[in-house]
């Protein structure tokens, strides 16, 4: 499927790199809708391979990359559910996420996130399952997930950690802060940085560089400087179960979904 | 280092300039989300600006509890 357009995400191969758009307002979170057309997307990339060199994950939401998990949807899917039940659902949503975080991750492509605005939680962990990730000026980034008692569970924290050093995962982590792009480029997360709307410009750009090259050995090289830390994903799904049946999860689930104030995207 | 007066002139210059509100009706004790009409969201683009502008990194978790020019200019100017 060369092209598709659905309600969360479209694609369509541009001068051989796929550009994947997310668009669901307001700012691109991950539910069960997201997760399903990503599945399809996956499915879709062997074939999608053949005709591309890259891949562009970007968004057409003015707020950003993408917000991270829908908690809406976490709160009310399991909001008075007995913990097991909640538990195996959570279970099974992570174990669909990593399958889709893991094929983005060893796709046969060269893969580059376009992000701008806010780049949050499992946003952010979409980001970091990329090659190269260029950001807007104007990007932040944030796991905020200790603030509702969890860890990031879309394999965030073992990307992180393949990336960066541990002294600053554990301060990224730690005190759940949202930090700007000059820091994530200091710190080695980000390559490239754009001019405010100008990160899938860019993108194009690269995706056209990275298109010269031989594609066998594009893909020696990935697999050479990019190992997937699968013991580790499977580690964070097991460790995020075991947190979620904590009632303090769900009492932070419920204060961010029934805040109505200005402020739930801040600490 | 620039005077505390001048940090929080530069503030409400930025942010009157952005979010399209004549400067005249900003002052330092406004509450910013309500004089500005901005979300979290859109304070996060605001935080990120003003540390582009003034060349910091101020981690949001500063912000807690903020909601006036002043008190931000204050955390602002700790970095500076």
């Amino acid at each position: 499927m060369n092209v598709f357009k659905g309600q969360a995400l479209s694609w369509q191969i541009v001068n051989g790199a796929i550009e994947l758009a997310l668009h669901r307002e307001p700012c691109n979170e991950i539910g069960s809708l997201t997760l399903e057309e990503l599945e399809t997307f996956t499915a879709s990339l062997p074939e999608l391979a053949r005709e591309a060199h890259a891949l562009i994950i970007h968004s057409t939401q003015k707020a950003g990359f993408s917000a991270g998990a829908d908690l809406r949807e976490l709160y009310e899917g399991s909001r008075g559910m007995e913990k097991n039940d909640a538990v195996r659902g959570v279970r099974e949503f992570l174990e669909r996420i990593h399958g889709v975080m893991n094929a983005l991750d060893a796709a046969p492509l060269t893969t580059i996130a376009a992000v701008h605005g806010v780049t949050f939680g499992g946003g952010f962990e979409l980001a970091l399952v990329c090659d190269i990730i260029i950001a807007d000026r104007m990007a932040r980034f944030c796991f905020p997930e200790l603030r509702l008692g969890l860890i990031p569970g879309f394999g965030g924290i073992p990307r992180l950690k393949r990336d960066l050093g541990n002294a600053v995962v554990r301060d990224l982590l730690l005190t759940g802060r949202s930090f700007n792009v000059m820091k994530a480029q200091q710190i080695g997360l980000v390559s490239q940085i754009a001019a405010e709307g100008e990160a899938l410009r860019v993108a194009r750009a690269t995706a056209s560089q990275v298109g010269k090259f031989d594609r066998q050995t594009a893909i020696a090289a990935k697999q050479f400087v990019k190992p997937i830390p699968y013991e580790e994903l499977k580690r964070e799904i097991e460790i995020f179960c075991d947190l979620f049946s904590r009632p303090a999860v769900e009492e932070g689930l419920r204060k961010f979904v029934e805040n109505e104030g200005p402020a739930p995207y801040l600490p | 280092m620039p005077t505390m007066d001048h940090t929080l002139d530069e503030i409400l210059n930025l942010a009157a300039s952005h979010f399209k509100v004549p400067r005249e009706k900003l002052s330092a004790d406004d509450d910013f989300f309500k004089s500005l009409g901005i979300d979290s969201l859109q304070a996060l683009d605001l935080l990120t600006r003003l540390e582009h502008h003034f060349r910091i990194e101020l981690p949001d978790y500063e912000l807690q509890g903020v909601s006036d020019f002043r008190t931000l200019a204050n955390r602002i100017q700790a970095r500076l």
